[in-house]
C-alpha cells in the first residue's frame, strides 16, 4: 500500500469493518477503489433469450393492471368510492390489517429472535411450523383456525364457555386470520436480519454490564430496525389483501367482516365495475406499500417518511 | 484447585487455571496476574489469545479449572459456579473497537453506566469526564462512523473504563489503525494504561506493542503458555523459535538529536531515519542484525562498538549473545561463529550495526 493510500483511509471517517454483517460494509472499504474502476467495466448485457423471457415477464405483471385500468369506470369512480358500503369495508380492512401488524410485531420479532439465536431440537421443524401459512392456501388455514378457535374447536370451545369469547365471524376473528397469514413475513426477514447481525456487539455491550435483555433492547433492536420495518410492511400488506382465510374463518359480514378484498369478490358477482375500481384501491395501496419499502431497502438514511409519505398516497 | 491457594493473593489479582476445548483446539492455561502491573500476552495467531480473552470476560466457559477474580469465583464448572459477562468487574477493549453505531460517542460511554442502572443524567455526566479525559470532548455527539479510527479507540477505552472494572482486557487495540496514528495512539494509551488502578491485560501479536505497553510478557503458543518474563529476560533466553523471531529484539529508549540516537547512559548510534523530528524515541535492532567480531571493524557499519560478553544462550544452531557495555543489547549469531571467535562470558567483543537496522519510532 502506498503512502498515500494509506493516509487516505486513515482521514476517511471510519472505513471500520465492525457492522461486518450489517451489510453496509463494502461500501467503506471497497469505496475509494470503485469510482476509479468503474468506467471500464463494461455494462453487462443479458444473453438474447434470457432477455425477451424477462421482458414477457414482465408484460405479465403489467397487462392485469392495464387491464383494469382499462376497464375501470372512471365516470363512476367518484359514486363508488364513497359508496358507504365500500368505505365501511376499507375502514375495516384498514383497521384489521393494522390490528394484524401490531400482533405480528409483538409476537413475531421475539419468536424471530428465539429461531435465529436459540439453539434447540426441532429448530428448524418448529421454523416449518411458523410459517407453514405462507405456503398453505389461506382457505385451509382458514378451516384450520375454525378446528382451533370454532366455537366447537380444540381451543374455542373453552374461549365460548369460559370467556364468552367467540372469534369466528368476528371482527376479531378477521384480525386473526389475518395475523395468522401475515406474521411469517415478519418473521422471516427479521430472522434473517438477526442472523447477519454482528453478535459482537452483543458481546461487547454484555461485557459492559448489560443484561440480555438490555442488550436485546439497546443494540439489537436498533441494529435490525430496518429489517423489523421492512418485515412489517410486508406482513400488513399480506394481511391488507387476505381473503380466503379470513373468509373461511371470519364470515362475510358488512361492517363486521367484510373486508375490501372480500367486498371485491362479492362485487364482481352483482356489479364487476365497481369490483375493479375497488381491485385498483387495493393495487393502489398496495403499490404505494412496495415503493415504499424499495425506498427503505436500498437504504437511502432515514428511510422512515420515504415509507410514510409512501403508503399515504 | 490448590495451586490456587488463598494466602498466595495479593492486593488484587486475577488467577486462572484450567482448560478450553474448541473442537480439535485446546487452550491450557496457568497464569496469574496483579493489579498495577501491565501484563501483555503475546502470541501468533491461532495460538489461543482470544479464546483465553473470551474466558476471561464470561463469553466462553472454562471446560475444566477454575477463574478467580479478586478473590471471587467467576468460573469453576466443578462447583458449578459461573458469572455472566454482565456481572463480572472486567471490561474489554475488541480489536475492532465494536462501538454501537446507533449511539453516539456519549452514548457509547455511557453505556456500560447505564447498563447497570446509573441514572441517565448521572451516566452521561460521568461519560462526557471520560471523552474529557481521552481529548474527544469536542466529538461527544458524533457517531462512531463519523470518527476516525484512533477516535474510535480512545472511545472504546473510555466506554471499557467508564465501568470502573476490576480487570481490563485490551484486544489487540492498535491492531485495527494504520502506522501512522498508530504511534501516537500507542503513546496516550500507555498514558491511560498507568492512570488506571486494576489489572491489566493486554492481548497482542505485536511485539513493538507489548514493548511500549507492557512490564510483563507472556507468551502464548498453541494453546499453552510457553514463558512469561520481562521483554529483557526473553530477548536473552528466548524459550522458543517464535519468540526469539518475533518477541526477543532489543529495545533501546534514548533521544533522536539530528539523526543520532542519545542512550541514557550517554552512548550514541547513528539512525539512517530521515523523517523523524528530534524527541525522545524507541529503537528496535534485531539480535540478528548486530555482528559481532575479534577486532575493530572497518567497513560500511556506522555503528561500531567495544561490549563485553555477558551470557551466551545456545539454541540450535544459533545463539544469542547478550552484551554488556555502554549497548546493553543481544546479538543472535551461529554456533560456527560463536567458536570461531572463541567466545566466553567476559571476554571483549565488538559489536556492529548497519544504521539502517534501526527501526526508530517516536516514544
Amino acid at each position: 500500500m502506498t503512502p498515500r493510500a494509506r493516509i487516505r483511509r486513515a482521514t476517511t471517517p471510519s472505513p471500520g469493518g465492525q457492522d461486518a454483517g450489517a451489510g453496509g460494509t463494502g461500501t467503506g472499504a471497497a469505496g475509494a477503489g470503485r469510482t476509479d474502476t468503474r468506467r471500464r467495466i463494461p455494462r453487462e448485457r443479458l444473453p438474447l433469450p434470457a432477455l425477451l423471457l424477462a421482458v414477457l415477464a414482465i408484460t405479465f405483471f403489467a397487462l392485469p393492471l392495464i387491464g383494469l385500468l382499462w376497464r375501470a369506470p372512471w365516470s363512476q369512480a367518484g359514486r363508488i368510492l364513497t359508496d358507504p358500503a365500500v368505505r365501511k369495508a376499507l375502514r375495516l380492512s384498514l383497521i384489521c390489517s393494522l390490528w394484524a401488524t401490531a400482533l405480528s410485531l409483538l409476537f413475531g420479532v421475539p419468536l424471530s429472535w428465539l429461531l435465529a439465536r436459540i439453539r434447540f431440537p426441532g429448530r428448524s421443524l418448529v421454523r416449518a411450523l411458523c410459517t407453514l401459512s405462507m405456503v398453505v392456501p389461506p382457505v385451509v388455514g382458514g378451516v384450520a383456525l375454525f378446528a382451533a378457535l370454532g366455537r366447537r374447536g380444540l381451543v374455542g370451545q373453552w374461549l365460548d364457555r369460559w370467556f364468552d369469547l367467540r372469534l369466528p365471524f368476528s371482527t376479531a376473528g378477521v384480525v386473526v386470520a389475518q395475523t395468522f397469514v401475515a406474521m411469517p413475513f415478519l418473521v422471516l426477514t427479521v430472522e434473517s436480519a438477526l442472523r447477519q447481525h454482528d453478535r459482537r456487539l452483543e458481546e461487547a455491550a454484555r461485557t459492559l454490564g448489560a443484561s440480555a435483555w438490555y442488550t436485546f433492547r439497546r443494540v439489537t433492536l436498533p441494529a435490525v430496525r430496518p429489517a423489523v420495518v421492512a418485515g412489517a410492511v410486508l406482513a400488513w400488506a399480506r394481511a391488507l389483501g387476505e381473503f380466503g382465510a379470513t373468509i373461511t374463518f371470519a364470515g362475510n359480514f358488512p361492517g363486521r367482516t367484510q373486508t375490501l378484498p372480500i367486498a371485491t369478490y362479492l362485487a364482481l358477482e352483482t356489479d364487476p365495475a365497481d369490483a375493479v375500481m375497488l381491485s385498483l384501491v387495493l393495487i393502489a395501496t398496495s403499490f404505494a406499500v412496495l415503493v415504499g419499502l424499495r425506498d427503505r431497502w436500498l437504504g437511502a438514511g432515514e428511510a422512515m417518511p420515504a415509507i410514510d409519505s409512501g403508503s399515504s398516497r | 484447585m490448590s495451586r490456587l491457594s488463598q494466602a498466595s493473593r495479593v492486593s488484587m489479582s486475577l488467577e486462572v487455571a484450567g482448560r478450553v476445548r474448541r473442537g480439535s483446539f485446546e487452550l491450557e492455561l496457568e497464569l496469574t496476574v496483579d493489579s498495577g502491573e501491565t501484563v501483555a500476552l503475546l502470541g501468533p495467531n491461532g495460538a489461543g489469545k482470544t479464546t483465553l480473552l473470551r474466558v476471561l470476560a464470561g463469553l466462553q466457559p472454562l471446560d475444566d479449572g477454575l477463574l478467580r477474580l479478586d478473590g471471587r469465583t467467576l468460573d469453576d464448572p466443578a462447583g458449578r459456579v459461573f458469572v455472566l459477562p454482565e456481572q463480572r468487574p472486567i471490561a474489554v477493549v475488541f480489536q475492532q473497537y465494536l462501538l454501537f453505531p446507533n449511539l453516539s460517542a456519549l452514548e457509547n460511554v455511557a453505556f456500560g453506566l447505564r447498563a447497570r442502572g446509573t441514572p441517565r443524567a448521572e451516566a452521561r455526566r460521568s461519560a462526557a469526564a471520560w471523552l474529557d479525559r481521552v481529548g474527544l470532548a469536542s466529538l461527544a455527539r458524533r457517531r462512531p462512523e463519523q470518527l476516525s479510527g484512533g477516535q474510535q479507540q480512545r472511545v472504546a477505552l473510555a466506554r471499557a473504563l467508564a465501568t470502573e472494572p476490576a480487570l481490563l482486557l485490551l484486544d489487540e487495540p492498535l491492531a485495527a489503525l494504520d502506522a501512522a496514528t498508530r504511534n501516537d495512539v500507542r503513546r496516550d494509551l500507555r498514558q491511560h494504561l498507568s492512570g488506571f488502578g486494576g489489572i491489566r491485560l493486554l492481548i497482542t501479536h505485536d511485539p513493538l506493542d507489548a514493548h511500549a505497553l507492557a512490564d510483563q510478557v507472556i507468551v502464548l503458543e498453541e494453546g499453552r503458555v510457553t514463558q512469561r518474563a520481562t521483554l529483557a529476560e526473553i530477548t536473552a533466553h528466548p524459550r522458543s523459535r517464535y519468540v526469539a523471531e518475533l518477541v526477543g529484539v532489543n529495545l533501546l529508549h534514548g533521544t533522536l538529536r539530528y539523526g543520532t540516537l542519545v542512550l541514557a547512559g550517554g552512548a550514541e548510534l547513528i539512525s539512517a531515519e530521515a523523517d523523524l523530528t528530534d524527541g525522545p524515541v524507541r529503537a528496535v535492532i534485531r539480535p540478528q542484525a548486530i555482528s559481532l567480531h575479534d577486532s575493530r571493524p572497518h567497513g560500511s557499519p556506522r555503528n561500531v562498538w567495544a561490549a563485553t560478553v555477558a551470557e551466551l544462550d545456545r539454541h540450535g544452531d544459533r545463539v544469542r549473545v547478550r552484551l554488556d557495555g555502554p549497548i546493553a543489547v543481544t546479538a543472535e549469531v551461529t554456533a560456527a561463529a560463536v567458536a570461531e571467535l572463541g567466545l566466553h562470558p567476559g571476554d571483549p567483543v565488538w559489536a556492529s550495526v548497519k544504521a539502517t537496522e534501526l527501526e526508530i519510532t517516536p516514544a
